[in-house]
């Protein structure tokens, strides 16, 4: 049956009728995405400027012994050359704001540029500022180093191995019982989540299932590079633009790692190019800042594809565990799961995230989960998407599967039998508030493709697979101010960069809360000196947090207009009532545009604002189907149909909210199928391209047909749920259960790639 | 026309958009380059500066390029168009609008290429398959649609198209 996604499916569990939200506008900075006239971070040249390039390490592991820098400053052209000798010496500091705050600074400054070592390839060694790009490039090479080269440790397990060579010769492992180990090692740190009685649990059980997961690094592979331009004012102002999912995360940032004060940086978010999670952090603003303070010149800087692959922050590799024991009638008694991840070349992983997410659609009375973020000689990993909720529930939703066939239980009654709900246990977090697993797995019971025969075809080896996800989501702090024009319309000023389409769904908020339509209202990203405390574009925050800041700022305003028009119309505030944007009392009514004129008459412009730290998130699952095509003779999977079933709490703003589940989706197919970092034994990283790094097309997928359901969000007053993360939680396994269906063989590796299929498929015939 | 001169760059006339232009290039500059930070058209991006992505596809002399992967003075006596020609002063070109009604954009960095690429595929294919669409669309990458809502504008375009034809 075909289903036009261009208008997917919606399953409403509420009775709520709204007159913006769920509506399908334009969205407001369309037009200049689609004429090339929107500015990107690269896109802008400012005058006198000159250009930033890094050197970076060829080994995964040296020790600096010198750095010579005379021959690449004498070049014609070449203007200034940094080392981390530039930075000011961070001490014990720890990191501010952002998403990961209270890490030492020490480990971030040494990532901008080496401190006496290289902890992996491609780890910035210098920066040059020359008069043009091919200038910086040939200044590189005449940059003198001397390594020496040290055993590089590339995988978690092997990291964690006693006689492993040490990376951070001064990092002892914080427990997690809050002691600190005595010995250094490469385990930054363990923690542990349990819940119940775990032993008593599994001695309940029919059945245990105990199976261990390996990963691959993988990219969040962002179209646009990374890129800064920086200009450091002789009075110490510094102006940056950046591409960035937080403008006022790089101005903390920039604060602690150049030990400058906050009020003289002043952050620009320009059009970001993609993030997902690995434009949560400095990488070149630091080191254009400095270029442009030395050079006294702005300095534009921009990253090539082989930089951001070796560089930035792709997401961990690594290591899970997960034990189920379940009764004969498909009860879920206890959960185990030991997860350990890469931190990269300095501590701080996802592993954390992981840890809550891997049992969080069941109601497990008896859990126990342990975590370890371990640093290898790799780039410093970051978030990508739900961070480290897809390896942990890779794992998880291919031990249910494999329950399921087991015990001869269809795999939708397992999870309805076994689903959280609200009131249940949550591993380290409150019970669930109103959440909405049950609708979504109902709703893919319910789906055109569960409810479609696979179509067998003589000689294919085809099957279909199904897995739940979940994703926490985050609150945070936002802002928004909002001007009241003469004609009604509102400028919008909000601090969260914009990666898809959130512009509208925070301008629809507003609009549907003052009254107006969502054309009035003109939103607008702001920099970090005209609207008030924003943090990044993550944890699917926006539209949530950004959102109800909207929502508030509108109520404001709307008071603001019911108190001018109380003392224009001689009445009490609370006799004039405000009912579809138009204010009544005493038989006189008017518009908001007619209440703008009014009030401008009286020298009153009403300005609404507010700035927010919600904290009732709400949680967002996701249920998916995959039907794949297995060539037995390649290994390749091919996808055939998929179907994305997610609880969106209210869809503000659905196209963008199915936007975001079929990117999610196809991300996450490349994540199962494709995509993976490959190093030699060095710690050479092998696949620095795009052609390398191969990222689905056009041609590897198929449409992805979307359901949305709407289970509101009590925490918010419009019921939003955060929709970007799930969306890439569940296709790993999904696809995996789905070639266990094909084939009977279990996949226990991420990336399923052809070659790994392949041998799996030897191995079991 | 390219002409050496004495600073070791060369000058080159080429047609942009229909119009003439003339610039000043290092051999060494490729076409992206140029027109990103001589010519100030910033619409075609640098996704990977290696013909992977297609985020700075242009069209020179009627065939879809990489202009990442051709060298400035290529462009001489050439006739080039860019994302900055798409539309006219009457508005939007049918894919511009598509893109906008059907939500086949994300971030938007994409996009331009997207854009230039299907109106190469449309001109030369006015009623493509959806397959014919993904095996043309397959030289540039979205990371952020899935590229469903891409499809889907590009048939919605090519349907319009023709209904004015």
């Amino acid at each position: 049956m075909a289903v036009d996604t261009r208008v997917g499916q919606t399953i409403k569990h509420h009775d709520e009728e709204y007159k913006v939200i769920g509506t399908r506008p334009i969205r407001h900075d369309g037009l200049e995405k689609v004429t090339g006239e929107a500015r990107y971070g690269s896109d802008i040249n400012l005058p006198g400027q000159l250009h930033g390039k890094v050197l970076r390490s060829p080994h995964a592991h040296a020790r600096i012994v010198s750095i010579d820098t005379s021959r690449a400053e004498a070049l014609d052209g070449v203007r200034a050359v940094i080392t981390s000798a530039a930075f000011p010496d961070p001490g014990d500091k720890l990191t501010g704001g952002g998403e990961a705050p209270g890490l030492p600074l020490k480990f971030k400054s040494a990532n901008m540029l080496a401190r006496g070592k290289v902890h992996y390839h491609g780890h910035a060694i210098a920066a040059v500022a020359a008069a043009n790009p091919h200038v910086a490039a040939e200044a590189l090479k005449l940059i003198d180093v001397e390594y020496e080269v040290l055993d590089p440790v590339l995988e978690v397990w092997d990291a964690m191995k006693s006689d492993a060579p040490v990376i951070i010769e001064d990092l002892y492992t914080a427990r997690a019982d809050g002691t600190t180990a005595e010995e250094p090692s490469n385990v930054a740190a363990e923690m542990l989540y349990e819940v119940g009685d775990v032993d008593a649990g599994f001695a309940e059980a029919d059945l245990v299932v105990d199976r261990e997961f390996t990963f691959g690094v993988v990219h969040q592979g962002y179209i646009e590079t990374h890129n800064a331009t920086a200009h450091w004012l002789k009075d110490g102002h510094l102006h940056v633009w950046c591409s960035s999912q937080g403008a006022f995360t790089i101005r903390q940032e920039l604060a602690d790692l150049l030990d400058h004060p906050i009020t003289k940086i002043h952050v620009v978010p320009m059009e970001i190019g993609g993030g997902f999670g690995g434009k949560t952090t400095a990488y070149l603003e630091p080191l254009a800042a400095l270029l442009s303070r030395q050079t006294g010149h702005p300095i534009k800087m921009a990253m090539d594809r082989a930089d951001v692959l070796k560089a930035t922050g792709p997401t961990p590799g690594g290591y899970v565990r997960v034990k189920l024991g379940v009764t004969n009638d498909g009860m879920i008694t206890a959960g185990y799961a030991n997860l350990a991840f890469d931190a990269g070349g300095y501590p701080g992983s996802v592993v954390g995230a992981g840890c809550r997410c891997v049992f969080a659609p069941y109601n497990m009375p008896n859990a126990k989960v342990e975590g370890f973020d371990v640093v290898v000689n790799k780039p410093k990993t970051h978030a990508y998407r739900a961070p480290g909720a897809t390896h942990a529930e890779f794992a998880s939703e291919t031990v249910v599967d494999e329950i399921c066939r087991t015990l001869d239980i269809d795999p939708v009654e397992f999870r309805l039998k076994n689903s959280a709900k609200e009131g249940d246990w949550q591993l380290a977090m409150p019970p669930y508030p109103r959440i909405g697993h049950i609708e979504c797995m109902e709703a893919a019971r319910d789906s055109a493709q569960w409810q479609t025969p696979l179509e067998t075809a003589p000689g294919k080896k085809r099957g279909r697979g199904i897995a739940s996800g979940f994703w926490f989501n985050i609150g945070f702090t936002s802002s928004v101010t909002a001007k009241l024009n003469s004609d009604g319309s509102v400028t919008l000023l909000e601090g969260s960069t914009d990666i898809g389409g959130t512009r509208t769904s925070i301008a629809m908020q507003f609009a549907e809360t003052l009254g107006i339509s969502v054309e009035d209202v003109d939103p607008i990203v702001a920099d970090t000196d005209s609207v008030g405390q924003t943090d990044v574009t993550g944890g699917s925050r926006v539209t949530f947090a950004t959102g109800l800041a909207a929502h508030n700022a509108a109520n404001d305003m709307k008071d603001q207009i019911v108190e001018g028009l109380a003392d224009l119309w001689d009445v009490a505030a609370d006799s004039i009532s405000h009912a579809d944007g138009t204010f009544s009392a005493n038989g006189k009514s008017a518009t908001v545009g007619e209440a703008a004129g009014l009030l401008e008459e009286e020298g009153v412009f009403p300005i609404g604002k507010n700035t927010v730290t919600p904290t009732r998130e709400g949680g967002a699952f996701a249920v998916h189907i995959a039907d794949v095509e297995v060539d037995e003779e390649t290994g390749k999977v091919e996808v055939l149909r998929y179907t994305a079933v997610q609880d969106a709490g209210v869809a503000i703003y659905p196209p963008y909210v199915e936007g975001q589940m079929q990117g999610g989706v196809v991300q996450g197919v490349g994540w199962a199928l494709n995509e993976e970092y490959v190093y030699d034994d060095d710690g050479h990283l092998l696949n620095a391209s795009l052609l390398d790094y191969r990222m689905p097309t056009a041609l590897d997928v198929p449409n992805i047909e979307t359901i949305i359901v709407e289970v509101p969000n009590p925490g918010h007053p419009y019921g939003v749920r955060g929709v970007g993360e799930v969306p890439i939680v569940p296709p790993p396994a999904a696809m995996a259960n789905a070639i266990h269906d094909a084939t009977g063989v279990r996949m226990s590796h991420l990336p399923m790639s052809p070659a790994r299929v392949q041998a799996a498929l030897a191995a079991e015939a | 026309m390219a002409t050496e001169i004495q600073s070791g760059k060369v000058h080159v006339q080429t047609t942009i958009n229909g119009e003439s232009v003339d610039f000043l290039a290092e051999p060494r500059e490729s076409l992206l380059e140029v027109l990103r930070d001589n010519l100030g058209l910033t619409g075609a991006k640098e996704g990977c500066n290696n013909g992977n992505c297609g985020a700075c596809n242009v069209v020179m002399d009627g065939v879809l390029v990489n202009s990442c992967c051709v060298l400035s003075v290529e462009a001489a006596g050439a006739s080039i168009e860019t994302i900055e020609g798409v539309a006219s002063p009457e508005g939007l070109h049918p894919l511009q609008q598509s893109f906008l009604e059907n939500a086949a954009l994300q971030c938007g960095v994409c996009t331009p290429g997207f854009i230039v690429a299907a109106k190469a595929l449309l001109e030369e294919n006015p009623d493509p398959t959806e397959y014919e669409v993904r095996w043309w669309l397959a030289g540039n990458l979205c990371r952020c649609t899935g590229y469903d809502k891409i499809v889907r504008a590009v048939l919605d375009a090519a349907e319009r198209m023709r209904a004015e034809a």
